[in-house]
C-alpha cells in the first residue's frame, strides 16, 4: 500500500515506546485524581464549617427561655367594660395582674424589688395573656398556670453568656434580679423550650419576641409575585427567540443583551424598580409586589436562559416528525418541544427562584427593609423577606438576636434545599425517554 | 389520474432547453406525481444540488443513490420543504406536486406537508403512546370527526404499516418502548395516516437489522400500490429490491436515472458504473 519508502516501526518498538511512556501516564492520571480530591475536601471542609458554625447557633436560636407563673386571671381589672372586646382588653391591667403573680412567685418586694423582677419577664407578656383571654374567655375569673417568654437580658444570663462574676455595674441585670431569677429556677418555674415567638413572631426590637413569620410570608408574597410574572414571560420569550425570531441583527443584540442581564449586579435592579416603580410610577415602598417585580426582572435572564437551553436539548429528529406530519411550527412547539423541555425550563425557574429567594440588596433598594411588625395580607401591603430580616438582625446587639439571626439562616437555608430538591424531583418526574 | 404540468413549461420545450447536459437515462414519466425543474440548492454559498431536472412517477417507487454527500438527501426533503427549516438553506428552480409550484409565494407548507409525508433515517415516533403517535396527524389536521372514526384511522393505518397484530393490545404504551423495526413502522404508519400522495423515505433502513430492514422493504413494496415512494438509501441493493426507477447522484448533480434494472444492469455512464460495481462511493 505505502510508496513512501519509509520503514513502518515494528510492533515490538512501538509496544516498547508504549510501555516507556506508560508509568509517566499512570502518575500524570494520578496526579491528577489526587488534586481532584483535595480540591472536593477542601470544599466539603468549607461547607462543614458553614453548616457547624450555623447549626451551633442556629439550632439554640429555635428555642428560648419562660416562666411559669400562677396568674390570678381578675376579671375587673382584665376587662374592665366586660365586653371581652379587644379595647376593653387593652384597657384592662393585663401588666398588672402579670406583675402581680410574678411578684408572689419570685417573692419580690418593696419598690426597687419590684422594679428588677418586673423587668424579668418579657414585655410580649401582656400580649400573650390577651391573646389567651380572647382564645378562651372562660379563663377569666380563674388562677392559672401561665408561661411567658423571659427578657432577652434574663436569657443571655440563664445561657450562660451573662456572668455572675462580672461586676454588678458592666452587666445589663442587677444583683436583685438575679437573686429573683434563682427563686423563679429553685421553684422549677423557669424552662428551655422551643420558641414560639420565633416561628410566630414578626419583627420586634425586644430580641425574646422577634420572629420571621412577617418576613416568610413577605417572602412567599414576593416569590409569588415574581413566579407568576417571570415563569410566563421568560418561557414565552425563549420560545420565541429560539423557534420564532428571525436570526438577524436585531435579535443578536437582544439575546446578547439577556445574557450581559444575567450578570448585572442584583442591587441595579434593586435602583430601576426606586427609579421606575416608586420614583415614577409613585408606587408605596416596601411592598412585595414592588419586591416581586424587581426579583423577576432579576430572574428573568436565568429562567430565559435555562429554558433555551431546554428547548435546544430537544432533539431536532421530534421537530422533523411533528413537521413532517404536517404540524405548524406554533403546534410543533406547544405539542412536542415545549412539553419535552417542560423538565428543564422547570428546572431553570427554581433555581431562579431560589436566587430570588435569597436575594436582599434590590429589595433594600426598594425599602424592604423597613421595621414592619405587621404580618403583610396581601402583596401590596408593606412586608420584609427573610433575607432582608436576617441582614437587619445581624445589625443588633443582643446576643439573643445573633442566636434568632442563625435560626433564620437555618429556616432561609431549609427552604432552599427544599425548593432545589422540588426542582430535583419535578425533573425525575417529568423527564421522559425519547 | 391524468396529471398536466400547469405550471412548468411542456415537455417539448423542457427537452430542448432545460435538460441538464450532464443528466442520462430518462428523467420524464408518463404519469409524474412530482416534477423538479431545473432546482438548484444553496447552503449558503455551498452548492449542494445541481440543476436537477426529474420526474417522480405516480404509484412508483423511486431510489436516491449515491455516495455520502452527493446530495440526495437534500434533494428529498425539497420534495416536502422541510428545508425551510434551515436558515441559510435556499433554493432555485421549481417543484411541483400534481403541477402546482410547492415553492410558489402563497403555498402552505402544513397541507403540502400533509400531502407529502416523510419517514426518517432514524425511527423517531414521538414520546407518546403508540395511538397518539398515529392519531396525532389525523387530530391536527382534523380529518376524523369522531373518536371511532379516529380509532379507525389508527387501525387501518398499523395495519397498512404491518404493524397492527404486534401493538394492537398495547396501544396505549409508549411508542418509544418499541424495538427499532417497530419504531420505524410505527413512524410509517403515522405518515399514512394522513393519507398522503407521496411518501418521502430518508435512508429508513439504516439504523435497523437486516430482519426489520427486510420487514420495511416488504412494507414499501405494498405500499408502493397506493403512494408514490421516493427513498433515499445506501444500499444499492436495497435499491434494486424495492424500486422500479433509480436515480444515481453525484456531488450535487443528477448523473443518471432510468429504470432500476437497466441502471443496475447496463448503466449508461461510466459514474454510475463505477459506483455500483462498487470502485467509489
Amino acid at each position: 500500500m505505502s510508496d513512501t519508502g519509509k520503514q513502518m516501526m515494528s510492533p515490538a518498538m512501538a509496544a516498547e515506546r508504549v510501555a516507556a511512556g506508560l508509568a509517566a501516564r499512570r502518575g500524570r492520571e494520578k496526579r491528577f485524581r489526587i488534586y481532584g480530591r483535595i480540591a472536593i475536601g477542601i470544599a466539603l471542609a468549607f461547607l462543614v464549617t458553614l453548616f457547624v458554625s450555623i447549626f451551633s447557633k442556629g439550632i439554640p436560636g429555635f428555642f428560648q427561655h419562660y416562666v411559669t407563673i400562677e396568674v390570678a386571671l381578675d376579671r375587673a381589672k382584665l376587662d374592665p367594660a366586660g365586653d371581652l372586646s379587644v379595647q376593653s382588653l387593652y384597657d384592662g391591667d393585663a401588666r398588672g395582674v402579670i406583675r402581680t403573680a410574678l411578684y408572689e412567685a419570685a417573692g419580690a418586694s418593696g419598690r426597687s424589688g419590684r422594679k428588677a423582677a418586673g423587668k424579668i419577664i418579657s414585655q410580649g407578656a401582656e400580649q400573650r395573656l390577651r391573646n389567651a383571654i380572647l382564645d378562651d374567655p372562660s379563663i377569666l375569673g380563674t388562677t392559672r398556670a401561665m408561661t411567658f417568654a423571659v427578657d432577652d437580658d434574663v436569657d443571655s444570663f440563664l445561657r450562660g453568656f451573662i456572668k455572675r462574676e462580672t461586676p454588678e455595674k458592666d452587666r445589663r441585670i442587677n444583683d436583685k434580679m438575679i437573686g429573683y431569677i434563682d427563686v423563679l429556677n429553685d421553684k422549677g418555674l423557669i424552662s428551655f423550650r422551643f420558641s414560639d415567638y420565633l416561628v410566630f413572631g414578626s419583627a420586634s426590637r425586644n430580641a425574646e419576641m422577634a420572629g420571621i413569620y412577617g418576613a416568610l410570608v413577605g417572602s412567599i408574597l414576593t416569590l409569588a409575585v415574581c413566579l407568576v410574572l417571570s415563569f410566563p414571560l421568560g418561557v414565552a420569550t425563549a420560545v420565541y427567540l429560539e423557534e420564532f425570531a428571525p436570526k438577524n441583527r436585531v435579535t443578536e443584540i437582544i439575546e446578547i443583551n439577556i445574557n450581559n442581564l444575567a450578570a448585572v449586579p442584583s442591587v441595579v435592579f434593586g435602583i430601576l424598580g426606586l427609579a421606575v416603580f416608586i420614583g415614577t410610577f409613585g408606587m408605596p415602598r416596601s411592598i412585595p409586589l414592588i419586591g416581586g417585580v424587581v426579583l423577576a426582572l432579576m430572574t428573568l435572564p436565568t429562567i430565559i436562559i435555562s429554558s433555551r437551553a431546554a428547548i435546544r436539548a430537544v432533539p431536532p429528529s421530534i421537530r422533523d416528525a411533528a413537521l413532517g406530519v404536517g404540524a405548524s411550527r406554533m403546534q410543533t412547539m406547544l405539542h412536542h418541544v415545549v412539553p419535552l423541555a417542560m423538565p428543564g425550563m422547570l428546572t431553570g425557574t427554581i433555581i431562579g427562584m431560589a436566587q430570588a429567594l435569597g436575594e436582599t440588596a434590590p429589595l433594600l433598594m426598594i425599602g424592604m427593609v423597613a421595621f414592619i411588625v405587621d404580618v403583610p395580607g396581601s402583596v401590596t401591603d408593606p412586608g420584609t423577606v427573610l433575607p432582608v430580616q436576617i441582614f437587619m438582625w445581624a445589625d443588633f446587639a443582643e446576643r439573643m438576636f445573633i442566636l434568632k439571626t442563625s435560626a433564620a439562616i437555618m429556616v432561609l437555608l431549609a427552604f432552599l434545599i427544599l425548593m432545589n430538591a422540588a426542582a430535583i424531583v419535578i425533573r425525575k418526574k417529568l423527564e421522559r425517554r425519547w | 389520474m391524468e396529471m398536466q404540468v400547469m405550471n412548468a413549461p411542456s415537455k417539448q420545450d423542457l427537452e430542448v432547453s432545460h435538460v441538464p447536459a450532464e443528466t442520462v437515462g430518462n428523467i420524464f414519466t408518463d404519469h409524474p406525481r412530482m416534477t423538479a425543474r431545473n432546482v438548484n440548492v444553496y447552503y449558503g454559498d455551498k452548492q449542494a444540488i445541481d440543476n436537477v431536472t426529474l420526474d417522480i412517477a405516480e404509484k412508483q417507487v423511486i431510489a436516491f443513490i449515491g455516495p455520502s454527500g452527493c446530495g440526495k438527501s437534500t434533494f428529498l426533503r425539497c420534495l416536502n420543504r422541510m428545508n425551510d427549516t434551515i436558515d441559510i438553506c435556499r433554493i432555485e428552480g421549481e417543484i411541483a406536486l400534481d403541477g402546482y409550484n410547492i415553492y410558489a409565494p402563497d403555498v402552505d407548507v402544513v397541507p403540502l406537508r400533509a400531502r407529502v409525508g416523510m419517514v426518517f433515517q432514524k425511527p423517531n415516533p414521538f414520546p407518546k403512546s403508540i395511538y397518539d403517535n398515529v392519531a396525532y396527524g389525523p387530530r391536527i389536521h382534523g380529518l376524523a370527526s369522531s373518536r371511532d372514526e379516529l380509532d379507525d384511522i389508527v387501525e387501518s393505518s398499523l395495519e397498512r404499516a404491518g404493524l397492527w397484530a404486534e401493538v394492537r393490545d398495547r396501544l396505549q404504551q409508549p411508542g418509544t418502548g418499541l424495538s427499532g423495526g417497530q419504531q420505524q413502522r410505527l413512524c410509517i404508519a403515522r405518515a399514512i395516516a394522513v393519507s398522503p400522495e407521496v411518501i418521502l423515505m430518508d435512508e429508513p433502513c439504516s439504523a435497523l437489522d437486516p430482519i426489520a430492514t427486510a420487514r420495511i422493504e416488504e412494507l414499501i413494496d405494498e405500499l408502493s400500490s397506493q403512494f408514490t415512494i421516493v427513498i433515499v438509501t445506501h444500499s444499492m441493493q436495497q435499491a434494486a429490491r424495492v424500486s422500479q426507477r433509480t436515480a444515481y447522484f453525484h456531488l450535487g448533480k443528477l448523473v443518471e436515472v432510468g429504470n432500476t434494472e437497466q441502471v443496475f444492469t447496463n448503466p449508461e455512464h461510466e459514474m454510475t458504473q463505477n459506483y455500483i460495481t462498487g470502485r467509489f462511493g
